[in-house]
């Protein structure tokens, strides 16, 4: 196979224009740089860079602002979608984003996100699980599963103690003004394909005025899972993906039936 | 103009929607809910923002979002509710955004009681907040009054991207009075160069009250206290009654200001030389003039409806010169007017001392007034 000719090159793969060129703060392994980079790639893609407001939480995502070049604000622990509310009352032109972890959205501020569900807001929220608290090195969170150690609970989630983990997506997906609520992973090519395409449905409901969305990726957390970041892959896709079926738990019928 | 009679929180409420305000934000507690239901019926007839939240804490942090846009956005809510609302107050104060809290203070501590109070001074004052922080508080004793620092508590948060607090209680939000309201302002087209808005034709911008630097968090903190000396220097407003040939001065605020004033014209009528500061802001707190009040009267009355919180920066002000005594009511018992006449004869009659501690003569006299146990 005869090697191209430099002038009949094309780039088909650079950094999107909503991610800023800097190096980022997280561990070797971990998702979330995934989780940014397909956010990025999906705004770039609908044109919504300049009219987007993201909303950044508390935990290892409390410095995603730095990542995104777009305007953002940063939330107390748990109240993103509280703040973002008050971001879309005032813009409800604007397309506004949250961007949480699981001890940020299901535990401190399961209140904000059920509510701002509830109302239907026209917001649309990144939830990524990685069933432990990662800023604060690796405590029990409610996405803990069953048996799991962290630093937390040194001998396993123990049920009769700490209780379940909380199946958020399946939960906010009961709520009315929820329009589209999904869970999928970033453990493998084809399901990191099928989590930039709803994100993508998910800022198209936003876009449309059809109220609140979520998506739900299951994340790695390598470092404070004690395993490398293929093991990591490995065991998310063996321990999480059973308890956390990646899945459409609401999608209003007006989304199910767009093409993108 | 034609005067209206109007119930203190309702007042409030439209005075806020006259100077701008462009989204507000609330959760009902009593007895500042008629400021709520104001404002769910006239926003939306507006065209303006209203939501009610699940909670303080979820008002607090959708006004902090709303703030961040640089509109004009208010929350209002009552003891219990603003104890909840600290964690967003010191977050929007951080990030230097500004917003107007209306606080219709009533009883505690804990649940407490639906009655007026002013014992959230310190928690407001004070700042119950995390971090040093420093939030203007104006203190009305009327409804009209309580108008007029509405519209200018828009103008000052604005003016030092601060937070701007109304603090009112439970018989200023509830009674009915003569007021006239101002004319209605446009809603602002331009918005600040600090908001967010999206970033479209300029850079991306931020806002965080995040500084992991250690001396960059120091340089924000002497930036906040560089910005509260410009406010200490131009924004003490306080009110002076019979204080020209005055040999005792009461010093009150708010409602309670208000009943000593009926006091001090009865003092005044049986002869006594009495006069009354009272402070409209009670941060800045108006410590000047009261130094200056040290050097010319013999001495001092506080009077509050608490244990004695604005008391402690009264005698900072005084400094030991000359006595100060103290008389609360608390708890949401409102003092009448003659008892603080009975305690400005007391103050006349003397023998005053700078010994000791006022709060605890003053619970001596509580124990005879209420028949309650004495500390010693």
């Amino acid at each position: 196979m005869a090697i191209p000719e430099t002038e009949s090159m094309q780039v088909v793969y650079s950094r999107p224009d909503s991610l800023v060129d800097v190096n980022t703060h997280y561990c070797p392994g971990c998702t979330h740089g995934v989780g940014h980079r397909l956010i990025a790639e999906v705004l770039d893609e609908m044109g919504l860079r300049e009219k987007t407001i993201g909303v950044a939480s508390v935990g290892c995502s409390v410095f995603a602002y730095n990542y995104f070049n777009f305007d953002w604000v940063q939330a107390p622990h748990g109240r993103a979608p509280a703040m973002a509310t008050g971001v879309k009352r005032v813009y409800p032109d604007r397309i506004v984003l949250t961007y949480q972890g699981d001890g940020d959205l299901a535990s401190i501020g399961m209140a904000e996100i059920v509510h701002a569900a509830a109302r239907g807001e026209n917001i649309t929220v990144v939830f990524i699980n990685n069933a432990n608290y990662g800023m604060t090195g690796g405590q029990m969170a409610p996405t803990t599963l069953p048996g799991q150690k962290t630093t937390s609970s040194p001998a396993g989630r123990d049920v009769e103690q700490a209780g379940y983990p909380i199946r958020t997506a399946e939960m906010l997906s009961t709520l009315e003004g929820a329009s589209y609520v999904v869970r999928r992973s970033l453990h493998d090519p084809k399901n990191i394909r099928m989590a930039k395409k709803a994100l993508r449905l998910a800022f198209e409901t936003q876009v449309r005025g059809m109220g609140f969305s979520m998506v739900e990726l299951l994340s790695t957390c390598p470092t404070n899972w004690g395993l490398t970041p293929l093991q990591s892959l490995q065991w998310l896709e063996e321990k999480m993906v059973p308890y956390y079926p990646i899945n459409d738990f609401k999608v209003a019928p007006a989304i199910a039936g767009l093409k993108v | 103009m034609t005067r209206e009679l109007m119930k203190g929180n309702e007042a409030v409420a439209e005075a806020a929607i006259r100077a701008g305000l462009q989204a507000y934000f609330g959760y009902p507690i009593t007895p500042q809910t008629e400021l709520l239901e104001w404002m769910s019926r006239r926003m939306p007839e507006l065209g303006r923002a209203f939501v009610q939240a699940e909670s303080e804490l979820a008002a607090i942090n959708m006004v902090y979002g709303a703030a961040c846009t640089g509109a004009r956005v208010m929350t209002s809510s009552s003891s219990p509710g603003i104890s909840l609302m600290m964690e967003g107050l010191s977050y929007i104060a951080g990030t230097e955004v500004p917003m107007v809290l209306v606080d219709v203070m009533r009883g505690g501590p804990g649940l407490g009681n639906i009655a007026p109070a002013q014992s959230d001074y310190n928690q407001i004052v004070h700042g119950g907040g995390h971090g040093d922080y420093y939030p203007i508080v104006l203190a009305p004793s009327s409804v009209q009054e309580s108008i007029d620092l509405t519209v200018l508590a828009f103008d000052l948060a604005e003016k030092y991207r601060s937070i701007a607090v109304v603090l009112t209680d439970g018989s200023l939000g509830q009674m009915m009075e003569p007021a006239e309201m101002p004319a209605m302002q446009p809603l602002r087209t331009q918005f600040p160069d600090w908001a967010v808005s999206g970033c479209e034709g300029r850079e991306r911008r931020i806002l965080t009250s995040i500084y992991l630097d250690p001396p960059a968090e120091e340089r924000t903190n002497l930036r906040l206290a560089a910005r509260w000396q410009q406010v200490e220097a131009n924004e003490i407003r306080y009110k002076e009654y019979f204080l020209d040939d005055a040999d005792f001065v009461v010093v009150g605020y708010g409602s309670t200001g208000r009943v000593a004033l009926s006091a001090v014209r009865a003092a005044r009528a049986e002869g006594i030389k009495v006069g009354l500061l009272r402070p409209i802001t009670v941060n800045p707190f108006p410590s000047q003039i009261l130094d200056d009040l040290a050097n010319r009267v013999q001495g001092m009355l506080v009077v509050e409806m608490s244990a004695g919180q604005m008391l402690e920066d009264v005698r900072m002000a005084v400094s030991r010169r000359i006595p100060v005594e103290f008389f609360g009511r608390l708890g949401g018992v409102v003092p009448f007017p003659d008892e603080i006449h009975n305690e400005i004869r007391r103050l006349v009659q003397g023998p005053l001392t700078t010994d000791g501690h006022p709060r605890d003569r003053w619970l001596r006299r509580m124990a005879a007034i209420t028949g309650s146990p004495s500390v010693n």
